[in-house]
């Protein structure tokens, strides 16, 4: 069920309109960088570029992360379930030999290993092209310190997960908002509001207490990696929010699924 | 749906009749799990579809081959890429094994050779329909649950199928087919069930569907002389006047009595040209069934 949800998607031109659009934005600060002189402002760890290439690979998920990679996530997860009811394709998959929570949950696996691969791709993609422009060496933290290249390279790569694992939460969501229609642009849609939705509550300060509870409240807490000492408050209380939204949505998924009428 | 009691033998071809809203798709939902039927059961060769294990549903449904409403594919794939990916979907290895093995077969079977590889939102529905039949073969079945299979076919492929289905049905599958068209049913079920608002009204072999004919039409060459002689025959009556020229609608009170109107007819010296039984037309059947199921309970 897994493979196939992979083989479906690698047959989609809309997986490689995507890939081509990110590539392009992962080159993007790099090209910037290299074609002006100005100098501070842009995105998180944007002028540390010039000195050092690495760091694109962290400012393109800083890009990413408040609006193209929630879009991405809430497409694929808002579509797995409901997308296939409106195209019929789902009565098809449940009259076969597949439980149901085994449908839901290859599907929502499926729709994570694609977001991990994008988040995987535009990393590599910006780290490259820094590299290339502007050279690597050792990391600087935004403490002053100093890590090597492999110890940087880790922690790049430990953003990159911590990343992913905001997204987890939210294809959950998706995912559950995708068994309620089926109307795959409504399901995606209704996530990517929750996204962006959350982001905006989390700016106004009137409803502080409230913050801690929004899904996006912790997703640029990734920066904390490159403090000395790491400060891990931020993203240990966004792994367990992660957690808590996957487990309630992705449960209530698979609930509502488990008895569903499919008629359509 | 109100009551419905259904059991169909193994290896009978069984022809579903309704009209539009009768509950024949709902039926065929609840048989294969798609839908919860407030109450009741559901078998499926042995397995409890509703209330047991999920591995019981599941080597029930694996034995199952099915096309329920219209068929869907994905159609950004080709034709043979939807089969293979729906073959791969789930089961045991050496059941997908199977039944990838099998594309190329029901491909054939279903005589989409031409079109395999094009997309299919490029197919027309003629082709999607017999895309739809292939897909419910992939895995040899035991049990084939078709909702109107022939919709969208042309007679051509209508009598394919109709061939089809008595085949397998032949070799021992068991068919269960919906459809809202009498002829088809009529020409290739063994078994008939009429179902009206949710409920069936009618089951049997086709044969017994109709009641048998008592009404022949006669032509003759002298109409005057052969209502003389035929008021004379016992059991016979005439039906109205002269429908056409040189035609008599006689009613028989048994319908052997025809070959007795033969015989005095030829033997008064009366040509007969033609004595044919009239059936009650199947539609008459099936709406004075349906109708009666609308009768206040």
């Amino acid at each position: 069920m897994f493979r196939v949800e992979i083989g479906k998607s690698l047959h989609r031109m809309r997986t490689w309109v995507f890939a081509t659009g990110l590539t392009g934005l992962a080159v993007l600060p790099v090209v910037v960088l290299a074609t002006s002189d100005e100098a501070g402002g842009g995105p998180l760890f944007f002028d540390l570029i010039r000195r050092n290439g690495l760091f694109a690979s962290l400012t393109i998920l800083a890009l990413i992360q408040p609006f193209f990679l929630p879009l991405g996530t809430s497409i694929l997860s808002g579509e797995a379930v409901a997308g296939e009811a409106s195209g019929g394709t789902l009565r098809y998959l449940v009259v076969r030999p597949v439980g149901r929570v085994r449908l839901i949950v290859s599907k929502y696996l499926a729709v994570m290993t694609e977001v991990a691969a994008a988040i995987a791709w535009v990393m590599v993609i910006a780290l490259v092209a820094g590299a290339i422009a502007f050279g690597y060496g050792p990391l600087p933290t935004l403490s002053g310190t100093t890590l090597t290249v492999g110890q940087g390279l880790v922690r790049i790569v430990a953003v990159g997960a911590y990343v992913l694992c905001g997204m987890a939460g939210l294809a959950a969501v998706g995912m559950f908002i995708s068994t309620l229609t089926s109307s795959g642009v409504g399901a995606a849609g209704a996530t990517m509001a929750i996204a962006i939705g959350s982001q905006i509550v989390d700016s106004l300060p009137a409803v502080r207490s409230i913050h801690p509870y929004l899904i996006s409240h912790d997703w640029f807490a990734f920066a904390d990696l490159f403090r000395s000492p790491v400060e891990w408050g931020g993203m240990a209380h966004g792994l367990l929010l992660d957690a808590a939204y996957l487990v309630v949505f992705l449960g209530a998924a698979v609930a509502v699924f488990s008895r569903k009428d499919v008629v359509s | 749906m109100d009551a419905l009691d259904l059991t169909i033998e193994p290896g009978v071809l069984y022809g579903f009749l309704g009209p539009n809203g009768a509950g024949k798709t709902t039926t065929i939902r609840m048989m294969l799990g798609l839908i919860f039927p407030t109450t009741g059961e559901v078998d499926i060769l042995g397995e409890p579809i509703f209330g047991g294990t999920p591995g019981q549903r599941a080597s029930a449904v694996r034995r199952v081959g099915a096309m329920i409403e219209e068929p869907a594919f994905w159609k950004y794939l080709s034709g043979r890429k939807n089969l293979e990916y729906f073959a791969r979907t789930a089961g045991p290895a050496a059941d997908r094994g199977r039944r990838l093995g099998r594309i190329d077969d029901v491909i054939r079977v279903a005589g989409l050779d031409q079109a395999m590889n094009k997309k299919v939102k490029a197919y027309s529905q003629g082709m999607r329909q017999r895309l739809g039949i292939a897909l419910a073969l992939l895995g040899s079945p035991e049990l084939l649950v078709l909702d109107e299979p022939t919709n969208g076919l042309d007679p051509q492929g209508m009598r394919e199928v109709r061939l089809l289905l008595r085949r397998l049905a032949d070799d021992g599958t068991t068919v269960f087919v919906s459809s809202h068209l009498l002829a088809e049913v009529e020409a290739m079920c063994d078994r008939v069930g009429v179902l009206a608002r949710g409920k069936l009204v009618a089951e049997g072999p086709p044969s017994k569907l109709r009641a048998s004919s008592d009404v022949v039409r006669v032509e003759v060459d002298d109409t005057d002389r052969a209502r003389a002689i035929l008021a004379g025959v016992e059991g016979v009556a005439l039906d109205g006047g002269e429908t056409s020229p040189g035609t008599l609608r006689l009613r028989l009170a048994v319908p052997t009595a025809a070959a007795a109107v033969n015989a005095a007819l030829v033997s008064g010296g009366v040509a007969v040209s033609a004595l044919v039984p009239e059936h009650e037309s199947l539609e008459d059947v099936f709406v004075s069934l349906v109708e009666g199921a609308d009768v206040p309970r």
